[in-house]
């Protein structure tokens, strides 16, 4: 089973989700998809860490072969190579690894190296499996890495929780593609109802079934409330606004694993999910 | 002009907050939302017309002609985006993995694959007193970087004569955040007192060094974590980068926004703190 945590918005408690989740289960991993910021291994402080590279295909022009007939450059859709004082310049973060220039280069001068953009580290934490993906700083694409972590999610595993990168973009679509559901968490702003509008629509176009957790609520209007009323999409669980948990929270703890009315909250929150995605 | 662009690392610490704040206290004349794939500053900046609109053309998308298709399957074994899949024995194209490279439509024996340019978003241009640039990503289309930087020429072919333009960044370090960084003089990162702000904290920073980009810091919420916010400035202090000021967390702030309002037309603690972060940052600016 894959449950994709995702937002919209930024801040709104997707890692906050997922991870106590995670820790509410007996046997569970935790996906940080995450790559740009991933934060989930401050909580679970995961140890016998094992790393691996992920690399991506960037082609190197042997000079001697080019004959600078610029197919190559005509053919890129994502400007990664110029025809400049006579020779081919390849801009490596614009590379988008597709392949297109090594094979129509008729003089068979284009090959291709491998270039680390990141990495990804696994480790255990108590019960839990905890998986990261880590895209180097300067990188402009975590979305290889991603594809990665989703898929080498082994099969045989009862639950996965994928922590998912905030908006809308590739990196979310790449996130979300396998899940069996989808958990939206949204804020009571404004801010927080709109980006909930955005992904609601993108995984309506994935065709995924999801609920929404109503997180940080306070006293008063929740517009993110109204706006799942007004759409009859279920609401999982409304977690109120708490200064003891966001302390705990911001200082990595697992409020799973401290406070004891989180735990209750967060299995039971993992029950309703399990039914939802069974039934 | 000097542009001054507001990013976090983390989601959720403040930007849109802070950059509203800053425009009605500079009284801006040039603004931009480059998050475009989660777009909040329209929602604060109440406009009187209507923007001038118009699409955004992203990447292409492959199209297979099946009348030409000869099953060849030579497409399907060179798209590294596995964006080709045999289905019910013909060929088709999943749009959302396609990425526009054109490779099945240059090596296609039959010429059956044709790349046809899509509407992925729309910019909107509202030019009142003042321009204000932003843009909204269509679900499912995927590419945010190159919409950015429409939406930054957007704002530089409004070509209004001021001092200060001010661009809502958006989280992460990956390439809509690439794109946002070029060209602008200073960026003021919006940090959270969290250890998980922290880390994304070292992250943007190591981002906005590689660009060599000015930057200084500010931390929102200050007191909800005081020992995180003192490990911030510390780490400010080390860096070599200015710390300019730390807003509190404030219910008055929530309740501003939610009925639309920039919270400077709050009378609170949290606007006192901003004005404050507002003359260092712009001090350092200029």
């Amino acid at each position: 089973m894959k449950i994709a945590v995702l937002s919209g918005k930024g801040g709104t408690g997707k890692t906050f989700v997922s991870v106590n989740l995670v820790a509410a289960s007996s046997n569970a991993v935790y996906v940080d998809c995450d790559v740009e910021e991933p934060n989930g291994y401050i909580f679970f402080k995961p140890q016998e860490l094992i790393t691996q590279n992920v690399s991506v295909k960037i082609p190197v022009v042997d000079p001697n072969k080019c004959d600078g007939c610029r197919k190559c450059v005509e053919f890129c859709k994502f400007n990664a190579l110029a025809y400049i004082g006579g020779k081919i310049i390849i801009f490596d973060d614009v590379c988008h690894s597709c392949g297109g220039c090594v094979l129509l280069c008729p003089q068979k001068a284009v090959s291709e190296k491998e270039k680390v953009i990141g990495k990804i580290e696994t480790g255990i934490s108590e019960n839990v499996k905890a998986i990261t993906g880590i895209l180097n700083t300067g990188e402009a694409s975590g979305v290889p890495i991603i594809k990665k972590l989703i898929d080498d999610i082994s099969s045989n595993c009862n639950l996965n929780i994928i922590d998912c990168p905030p908006g809308s973009a590739c990196v979310v679509m790449e996130s979300i593609k396998d899940a069996d559901y989808c958990i939206l968490v949204a804020e009571s702003t404004i801010f927080g109802t709109h980006n909930l509008n955005m992904v609601y629509e993108l995984i309506r176009l994935f065709k995924k079934p999801f609920g929404v957790v109503l997180n940080k609520c306070i006293d008063g209007e929740n517009p993110s409330e109204e706006f799942c009323i007004k759409h009859s999409i279920p609401i999982l669980e409304r977690i109120p606004f708490c200064s003891e948990l966001g302390k705990a929270n911001s200082n990595g703890l697992i409020a799973v694993r401290e406070i004891p009315k989180y735990k209750e909250l967060f299995s039971a929150l993992l029950g309703k999910v399990s039914k939802e995605v069974q039934g | 002009m000097k542009k001054l662009l507001i990013l976090s690392g983390k989601g959720g610490t403040g930007k849109t907050t802070v950059a509203g704040a800053f425009i009605k206290l500079s009284n801006a004349k040039a603004f931009a939302d480059c998050d475009v794939d989660a777009p909040n500053l329209h929602l604060i900046m109440e406009q009187k017309t209507k923007p001038i609109k118009s699409d955004y053309i992203g990447m292409g998308k492959a199209n297979i002609d099946l009348g030409r298709c000869v099953s060849c399957g030579f497409c399907e074994k060179n798209c590294r985006f596995d964006a080709i899949k045999l289905d019910n024995a013909c060929y088709k194209v999943n749009e959302f993995a396609c990425e526009g490279c054109g490779v099945c439509e240059a090596i296609c024996p039959a010429s059956a694959i044709e790349l046809f340019p899509q509407v992925s978003g729309e910019l909107m241009l509202y030019k009142n007193d003042a321009v204000f640039s932003t843009a909204q990503l269509k679900m499912g289309s995927g590419t945010s970087g190159k919409l950015v930087t429409e939406v930054k020429r957007q704002l530089n072919l409004g070509n209004i004569n001021t001092d200060l333009a001010i661009i809502d960044g958006s989280p992460g370090i990956g390439c809509p955040v690439i794109a946002s960084l070029s060209g602008v003089d200073m960026v003021l990162i919006v940090a959270e007192p969290s250890l998980s702000g922290i880390s994304d904290l070292e992250r943007i920073i190591r981002t906005a060094q590689k660009f060599d980009v000015k930057t200084v810091i500010c931390v929102n919420k200050y007191d909800t974590n005081i020992e995180n916010t003192l490990k911030i400035e510390k780490l400010c202090n080390m860096k070599g980068l200015p710390f300019v000021g730390k807003i509190p967390f404030d219910r008055n702030i929530i309740a501003a926004l939610n009925k639309g309002k920039s919270i400077i037309d709050v009378d609170c603690a949290a606007t006192k703190a901003i004005k404050s972060v507002y003359e260092k940052t712009i001090n350092i600016l200029n």
